[in-house]
């Protein structure tokens, strides 16, 4: 805002933007908890019928755990995407967060913050469970959680610009996928080589600590990037 | 002029090999309502999503408060409120919460009761606790004027560009609607309308005619 001096105006503080579209976006993922409990179904279903198909010969279940359990968490992550700005882009909200006084770098951020919340969250506190099937003990499953709560806010931030851009458009959901999934791929090998690390016995650091350069590359850039898709998907 | 609130200059928009309008200006004074007229399919939706900054002209630009800005400045975002077609409403939010959703996105912290008392205002009061789905249209179209009544007189969204607001509104959703526009004339806004209706408005308004260019 440009001003506080002219009497009545309260200076509108950018980053409430952030606060308004996460508490929002929350409050509507837990309207719809059937939706929710979908991605997450699915991940845990999938990566269950692995153990089922191969059968319980732990040193190949072990072998195959860190890749499975990724490539479904990024497959579950991806199912929820369109749902990110979809529904706001039919029924004109999108139109309103770009008018609002607030930058919309932040009100996507809020908006990427809360899908997370909601989906990749859930996901990481999961896996644990799923590991069980795969025989890692606890310290590897520590290493699984730390590599998803570290890789699912990449793959939402990743999947966010991929939405905004197909908004619109016939097929999207493929064109998204085909648009995010190679982007996907640095977080799937160092996501699925951490945890590998920790099963082979060698320090985990280096893929971790590799994650959470992505991670905060992404959180520096992505925002702006989703707010300019949005943008040049609405013009 | 110089204290118009907004003013288009040359703005010519065509869409695909259609020529929606050329070199067109249109200033917005404060205390006036601008009524777009003009048949179906003449570009007035266009010229509102123009002037919001939603699309950018092939030629001309707008200037707010004297100053020219680009589309979607901060300037702009500041001073333009824009109800399309639709209305931005979720089904899974209630009326209440979705009024307050949209007044936070405004920029306009309100206390509850403010927002209460549009509700009410708009007749949507034993509808507040209810969820969007279950909103019949007009009800919907009234949340809008809820907004509304809610920025009359505040600071900030000075200038309203409204899409057909009175569709789906029944007789005493249009007069309601007449005299949220008067009021916020009143107060020294502005609001460039698009619509089919007669409006009956105290303050003062000009028809622009849109036509088909040759």
């Amino acid at each position: 805002m440009t001003s506080a001096t002219s009497a009545g105006r309260a200076v509108l503080v950018p980053e409430r933007g952030f606060f308004i579209a996460l508490v929002r976006d929350v409050r509507l993922a837990m309207r719809s908890r059937g939706e929710l409990a979908q991605a997450l179904a699915f991940f845990v279903i999938v990566v269950s019928l692995f153990p089922l198909a191969i059968g319980p010969e732990s040193v190949i279940l072990k072998r195959i755990a860190p890749g499975v359990v990724w490539v479904c968490a990024l497959l579950a992550v991806m199912l929820t995407l369109p749902r990110l700005f979809q529904s706001d882009y039919a029924d004109g909200t999108l139109e309103q967060l770009l008018l609002s006084p607030y930058p919309l770098a932040l009100l996507c951020a809020g908006k990427m913050m809360a899908h997370w919340l909601t989906t990749g969250l859930p996901l990481a506190l999961v896996a644990p469970l799923l590991g069980l099937q795969f025989g890692l003990d606890a310290a590897e499953l520590g290493v699984m959680v730390a590599s998803l709560l570290l890789g699912t806010p990449v793959l939402t931030m990743l999947g966010a610009i991929g939405a905004a851009l197909v908004l619109g458009v016939r097929g999207g959901a493929i064109l998204m996928a085909l648009l995010v999934l190679p982007l996907y791929i640095p977080v799937l090998i160092f996501g699925a080589g951490a945890i590998e690390a920790s099963l082979a016995g060698t320090d985990v650091a280096a893929n971790l600590s590799l994650l959470a350069a992505i991670l905060l590359f992404g959180f520096v850039g992505a925002p702006f990037a989703v707010a300019s898709a949005v943008k040049i998907s609405l013009d | 002029m110089s204290d118009a609130m907004l003013v288009a200059q040359g703005l010519s928009l065509s869409r695909g090999v259609r020529q929606l309008f050329v070199g067109l200006n249109l200033s917005v004074m404060p205390g006036s309502a601008t009524i777009l007229r003009g048949p179906n399919g003449v570009g007035k939706t266009s010229l509102l999503r123009v002037l919001a900054g939603l699309t950018v002209p092939d030629e001309g630009n707008i200037a707010i408060g004297g100053e020219v800005t680009t589309a979607l400045s901060l300037m702009a975002r500041q001073t333009v409120l824009y109800i399309g077609h639709a209305n931005a409403l979720k089904d899974e939010l209630t009326t209440d919460e979705n009024l307050s959703t949209q007044l936070a996105l405004d920029g306009q912290s309100v206390r509850p009761e403010v927002r209460l008392d549009a509700l009410r205002s708009v007749g949507l009061w034993d509808r507040r606790n209810v969820q969007g789905r279950r909103l019949s249209q007009g009800q919907k179209r009234r949340i809008g004027l809820a907004r509304l009544w809610v920025n009359i007189g505040r600071q900030g969204k000075r200038v309203w560009l409204l899409d057909e607001p009175t569709n789906a509104l029944d007789q005493a959703g249009a007069s309601l609607f007449m005299d949220i526009i008067d009021a916020h004339l009143a107060s020294g806004g502005a609001a460039v309308i698009a619509t089919h209706l007669p409006l009956e408005l105290s303050g003062a308004s000009v028809d622009f005619n849109m036509a088909v260019p040759e």
